[in-house]
């Protein structure tokens, strides 16, 4: 094949209104660490299994492997490079992370990261099975899960206190 | 970079028919966690796509006039589980759909192509059989309407003829009012893995609340493609609650399937699981029907 296929799109990623000419071939994940220099999308399985280049699509956790980088058209993203304060200053969910022991070598930090900052911005309670449900598409080789729990769980109920 | 020789975006079901005739070699993509997937291990090569995700009419669901509910086949297997109309009538098909993968793969894959993929696997399809679901497939010459079962034409196979579009999955009030589902899915692991086998039970109580009135018992992963107990649920119907009754239908259910040994599970096995999840899924509608056994 000589002719590839573009396609010009507009998104916002975190927060800054972007347009890219994309190959059709791409995924998400290829366009975001490829154009925008976004390296915590993980390049993981690549088959929608580890987590790993999970990202925020309207707010809801995706993976970014098996989503085409086309279909961003439109659509809001955040990457977790999205939720530090502009003084580079931690979110409580990532600071909780810090505190509770819940990175080790890091690689699926990103992605869970996001998956529970959209629990927390959905605002509803959970219980701890639910809650675990929620994490269950991110494979963490490192940590045994335990802290990661412990970090979102303190997380969501810190922010949901503050609501109540 | 997957390996895609073209790709074309339908906005509406017009636009996609009219691609699907332009385009006669190229295959349809919903969600992709699929398709992708085997595009990245090789098996179609050069794949040429047209995308249904834009088409926002195929997306969500409604309650038409008559008490069916209307399935859009783009609607995503989160969207299901977080449904009013669903939750209320069809808590079975929410809770099937939150059997799938992980939140990522729920947000992605869509009910319609959970079963226009074909996989027997496919944790929505048992429970759109026992459902009685209809299909509604448009194609250049009007639109037709097929019970599900007729859909499978064998593993991986569906009835999707050449120019048409799966337009919405229709499940009628008889199969939602005071009925009461439960679908089980054993697997080795709870989450982002494949049904070593699906069961999933309708059921409607008399009007005294001591016999069967109404049984549907369908399973995936019990032959190439989902399955129906045609002879148990006719055998059962009128039959009075209790622990023989559950028993009897349950051991009576697995006469009826054919599961395969494969990698994943023996065939022996399966029948086990089934004639369990068949128990256990059966006394488990009769609680939520406000029984006991």
């Amino acid at each position: 094949m000589n002719d590839r296929q573009f396609k010009h799109i507009r998104c916002t990623i975190n927060s800054r209104a972007v347009d890219a000419m994309v190959d059709v071939r791409a995924s998400l994940t290829e366009l975001l660490r490829g154009e925008f220099a976004l390296t915590s999308v993980k390049h993981g399985c690549d088959v929608g299994e580890c987590g790993a280049c999970t990202v925020l699509i309207d707010g809801e956790p995706f993976n970014s492997c098996i989503y085409l980088a086309v279909w961003a058209d439109g659509k809001d993203i955040t990457t977790v490079d999205g939720l530090a304060e502009p003084d580079g200053s931690l979110s409580p969910l990532q600071q909780a992370f810090v505190d509770e022991g819940a990175i080790q070598c890091g690689f699926c930090t990103p992605g869970l990261i996001l998956t529970a900052q959209s629990l927390i911005n959905r605002g509803e309670p959970l219980s701890d099975e639910e809650l675990r449900r929620e994490l269950a598409g991110h494979l963490c080789r490192c940590t045994g899960y335990e802290n990661i729990f412990k970090a979102v769980r303190r997380a969501l109920d810190e922010s949901l206190g503050k609501k109540g | 970079m997957y390996d895609i020789r073209a790709l074309y975006e339908a906005q509406t079901v017009e636009e996609a028919l009219a691609l699907r005739r332009e385009h006669p070699g190229a295959r349809l993509i919903a969600g992709g966690s699929d398709l992708l997937i085997k595009i990245r291990d090789g098996k179609l090569p050069d794949a040429e796509l047209i995308s249904i995700r834009g088409i926002d009419s195929l997306r969500g669901v409604s309650l038409e006039a008559d008490g069916t509910v209307r399935i859009g086949p783009l609607t995503s297997f989160t969207e299901l589980t977080r449904d009013g109309i669903i939750k209320e009538r069809l808590r079975v098909l929410a809770d099937a759909a939150g059997e799938v993968g992980s939140p990522q793969i729920r947000n992605i894959g869509t009910v319609g192509g959970n079963i226009c993929n074909g996989a027997t696997s496919a944790d929505t399809a048992s429970t759109l059989f026992a459902l009685d679901a209809k299909l509604e497939l448009r194609g250049g010459s009007g639109t037709r309407l097929l019970d599900i079962a007729g859909f499978y034409l064998g593993a991986g196979r569906t009835d999707v003829r050449e120019n048409e579009l799966l337009t919405g999955i229709l499940i009628g009030r008889e199969s939602w009012e005071r009925c009461h589902g439960c679908y089980i899915k054993y697997s080795m692991r709870s989450a982002l893995d494949i049904a070593v086998l699906g069961c999933s039970v309708n059921l409607r109580l008399s009007a005294d609340g001591a016999h069967i009135d109404r049984l549907r018992l369908a399973f995936g992963v019990a032959g190439p493609v989902p399955s129906r107990c045609p002879q148990t649920e006719l055998a059962f119907a009128g039959a009075p609650l209790g622990e023989d009754t559950a028993r009897q239908l349950a051991r009576s259910a697995v006469s009826e399937l054919s599961p395969r040994d494969s990698w994943r599970a023996s065939r022996a096995f399966r029948l086990h699981v089934a004639e369990e999840s068949a128990y256990l899924a059966f006394c488990e509608c009769v609680r939520r029907a406000g029984g006991a056994i």
